[in-house]
Formats: structure tokens, C-alpha cells, sequence
């Protein structure tokens, strides 16, 4: 009897949503309208090959570290289209995995979620973290303003666009603790501008955006510190080579801040820029799969005192 | 408070972090001299597009090739229903030529009037290239001439593109 009233009193389960939840359920969601929009109008394929970039690791489509001023999918004017994506990443003491969705109206508006989640292996078990796992949700919106990266051939007027990504770390509460005593926050918002230009007789495309910024490694260690607190402009560079259609290779440089840099660790987590090699290869518009060598730099060096480098591998469909 | 005030990291990472700067600059300056490389080889107007193309010959195997194929195309193919084909070729031939660097004279109406009385969305023009890459593929044209082409074509969408 007792059991059974308590039972009757258990609260209903919670329905509130997880941020994994929310990209799973967001993920089906799109390539459920993908799916259909394919049937019946079978458009959102109106862009060339790889012009539509690849999925950053924030889930803007751009290259692998950098947002361009191009929407993800093939959907040109008039268009809609989706892309989902997943990218690992592994360095000498870190691993990386990163997925997410982007959908796209008129190659002009970008809509994009994803997740990361950082695992720190044993690295930094002395602070009382063994295994801990840093994840974050970001949501991006890019709306490209002017410029046409591929067709206007004859002047150097690039695509421009204007964006921002809204990144939410969960933090198990003793991490929530360190973010505390470094001053950062589990949240924070990047504003950036970019400029994407395809040079298309030499099949050149260079890129370039500058991002207002606070986070501490991507915002995978938080946003801002006791000494550092104020946006920072940061650079990143992107150039990529067309070998064919389908097959392009490339550089990228991003520049980051170093906003725990002094903290309470002495210089202990310092940040580096990061960048990459890269090779792209698109077999269909449906499909492209990217291969990089990435460097990013010490991270936590008083723990981790190598560069972190790594194979990056990454895999889109577009719909 | 004054969370939006930019720092510029320029200048901070300019004297300790000369290892990025260079790579920086490699980027940059490779950016820059093919993009002179390209300007010098369109400011002379010489014919070498137009030879790399393979001649008259070449491009009237590629135009050719190129009309049946987009005459066949499911997205665009409908456009042509009215079109007389071989009228179609002999002006994209004179119009390649021309546009190559080539000694032809192109006689057909301008690009806007030529497309005046069709709907041409900016997915229409995409598919064309596609087409025409396919053709240019068919007939063993290299990708980076293909480009050359296309760099010279592409601001044709202005003209081309008429509707959403």
C-alpha cells in the first residue's frame, strides 16, 4: 500500500529537453522536411559543386575551423536546403566529435545547430577531472548580405556575410566551479563578418573573417576570465585550391584569443591559434567527405604540455 | 561591462608570434600572384584560352557536344523545345570564339534580349554550366582551361539570370 501511493505520487517524468535531445529531435526533423522537400519539389540542388562549403566545426558551413560567406547545401535563389554532418578529430591527448545541421533559404539565410563534445581522456585527472567530457550546443545564423562568391567572375567583389553563433556549455557542476573561479561563463555569443571570394580562373577561393569573440578554446573552456573579459576582433583565413570539381585541397588560420592567460594556473591555460591542411572531395552533391591534419596548439599545457595534432575527418550530406 | 570593445590582436600577435605571420603571408602571397598571374593573361587579350580550347575545331566539338546534352538535360532541356538547334550551335560556336580571345565575329542578339522571353533562374544558369563542364569533360578540355572559360562566362549571369 505504501509502495503503491508513492507510486501514485512519483512525479511524471520530465520532459525537459536535453541539448542532445534537441539536436537528435532537430536532425530528424530536417532530414524528415529534406526528405519530403526532395519528393515533391525536388529542388535545393541549384548551386555548383562544393560551393556550398563544408560543415564547420561550429556547423556553419564554411571550411573546417571557419565560417564563409556561403550558405550550406545546394540550394541557390528560390531554394531550400538542409545538411547534417559529422566530424572527429583526434590529437596526441584530446578527442573531438563534432555533429550538427544546417538549413539554408535563398543561399542567402543559414540556420545551423550543433554539438561538440570534447573528451579530455585522463588529462586532466590531477584537477579531479578524470574523463571529463566538455560539451556544448551551438545555434548559428548567417545571413549573407551581398556578392556572389562564384559567378561575378570579372570584379573582386566577394559574397559578404554577417553571422553569429550562441554556444551553451553543460557543465557538470564541480567544472561549473572552475569556470566560476576563472571568472568565464558557461555561455556566449560570437559575432562575426566574412568574406568569401572564388577567384574562378586560377580555381582559387580565399576567404577571410573577422570574429568578436570571448571564448576560451572554442567556449569549450567558457567565455572570458577575471582578466579578460572584453570581446577581442580575431582574424581567421581561409585558402583552398580547386584540383577538379569534386576534389579541392586548402589552408586555414584562425586566430584565438587567450583570455586564460594569466589565470589562477599561472600561464597553465594558455591558448594557441589554431589551423589546418585540408582535402575535400565531393563525389555528389549529396555527399562530401573532409580530410585534414589539424594543429591546435597546447591546450591546458600545465596538464598537456604538447601541441595538440591530429587527424580530422569529417563527413556531409547535403539534401 | 564594456564587453564590446575590440582588441586587435594584430598588433599583439605582430612581434611574438612571427612563425604564424609567415605562414599568414605564404597564403596571402600565393593568393596574390595567381590572381596576377590571371589579370596579367586577361589584360593582353591574347588568343591562348582560345587555343588551349583547341582552335575552332575544338570549340566546335565542344558546342557540338554541348547542345544535344543540354537540349536532353531534365532540368533544362524544356527550355529549347522552340529552339533551332543548329542555329543554336553555330552562335554558341562564334560566341565561344569570341569570348575565348578567337578571330570570329559573334552575330547573335545580346545576351539579355536572347533571353528575354524565358523564366531563367539562377538554378537554370548553374545547371547551363553544369552542362557545359560535362561537354568540356566529354571533350578532354583540362579543368583549369574549363575555368578560364567560365571565368570569362559567368558574369553573363546578370544578363542570363531574369526571375527568382
Amino acid at each position: 500500500m505504501p509502495l503503491r501511493s508513492f507510486r501514485l505520487f512519483r512525479p511524471l517524468p520530465s520532459f525537459r529537453t536535453s541539448p542532445r535531445q534537441l539536436v537528435v529531435g532537430g536532425l530528424t526533423a530536417l532530414l524528415c522536411t529534406a526528405a519530403s522537400a526532395q519528393l515533391s519539389v525536388a529542388g535545393g540542388n541549384g548551386k555548383l559543386l562544393l560551393t556550398g562549403g563544408i560543415s564547420s566545426i561550429d556547423g556553419a558551413a564554411g571550411g573546417g575551423l571557419t565560417p564563409w560567406a556561403v550558405t550550406g547545401s545546394y540550394a541557390t535563389t528560390g531554394q531550400f536546403g538542409a545538411s547534417a554532418y559529422i566530424t572527429r578529430l583526434g590529437t596526441r591527448d584530446y578527442s573531438f566529435t563534432g555533429y550538427g545541421v544546417a538549413a539554408s533559404w535563398d543561399d542567402r539565410l543559414e540556420v545551423s545547430l550543433a554539438r561538440q563534445d570534447f573528451d579530455t581522456g585522463d588529462r586532466i585527472a590531477p584537477l579531479g577531472f578524470d574523463g571529463l567530457r566538455l560539451k556544448q550546443t551551438i545555434v548559428g545564423l548567417k545571413w549573407r548580405i551581398a556578392g556572389d562568391a562564384v559567378l561575378d567572375a570579372d570584379t573582386w567583389m566577394p559574397a559578404v556575410a554577417v553571422g553569429l553563433v550562441h554556444k551553451q556549455l553543460d557543465t557538470v557542476d564541480a567544472f561549473k566551479d572552475v569556470l566560476s573561479s576563472l571568472g568565464a561563463k558557461d555561455h556566449g555569443t560570437d559575432v562575426y563578418l566574412s568574406a568569401t571570394k572564388l577567384l574562378l580562373a586560377p580555381g582559387v577561393l580565399i576567404n577571410g573573417t573577422l570574429r568578436a569573440t570571448r571564448a576560451n578554446q572554442n567556449g569549450l573552456l567558457g567565455f572570458g576570465s577575471t582578466e579578460h573579459d572584453r570581446y577581442r576582433l580575431q582574424p581567421e583565413l581561409s585558402l583552398a585550391y580547386l584540383v577538379s570539381k569534386q576534389l579541392a585541397f586548402g589552408a586555414e588560420y584562425r586566430f584565438k584569443p587567450d583570455n586564460l592567460n594569466p589565470s589562477p594556473f599561472g600561464d597553465g591555460l594558455k591558448e594557441d591559434d589554431w589551423k589546418d591542411l585540408f582535402v575535400v572531395w565531393a563525389p555528389s552533391k549529396n555527399l562530401s567527405f573532409t580530410a585534414a591534419y589539424a594543429d591546435l596548439g597546447k591546450i591546458v599545457p600545465a596538464l598537456a604540455p604538447k601541441r595538440q595534432r591530429g587527424a580530422y575527418l569529417s563527413a556531409q550530406g547535403a539534401f | 561591462m564594456n564587453a564590446f570593445v575590440p582588441d586587435f590582436p594584430i598588433a599583439r600577435h605582430l612581434p611574438s608570434k612571427s612563425p604564424r605571420w609567415s605562414l599568414l603571408g605564404a597564403l596571402l602571397i600565393t593568393a596574390l600572384v595567381q590572381t596576377q598571374v590571371q589579370a596579367q593573361s586577361q589584360a593582353q587579350a591574347d588568343d591562348s584560352l582560345y587555343q588551349a580550347i583547341g582552335g575552332q575545331a575544338g570549340i566546335a566539338r565542344v558546342t557540338a557536344d554541348f547542345v544535344p546534352r543540354l537540349r536532353a538535360d531534365p532540368r533544362i532541356g524544356e527550355f529549347f523545345k522552340e529552339t533551332k538547334l543548329s542555329e543554336l550551335q553555330k552562335q554558341l560556336t562564334d560566341q565561344l570564339c569570341v569570348v575565348s580571345g578567337g578571330p570570329c565575329v559573334y552575330e547573335g542578339s545580346n545576351m539579355k534580349d536572347a533571353h528575354a522571353d524565358m523564366k531563367i533562374r539562377k538554378a537554370d544558369f548553374n545547371a547551363l554550366v553544369e552542362v557545359l563542364q560535362q561537354s568540356m569533360d566529354a571533350q578532354g578540355i583540362p579543368f583549369n582551361v574549363q575555368n578560364r572559360l567560365l571565368a570569362r562566362l559567368a558574369p553573363m549571369h546578370r544578363d542570363v539570370i531574369n526571375a527568382p
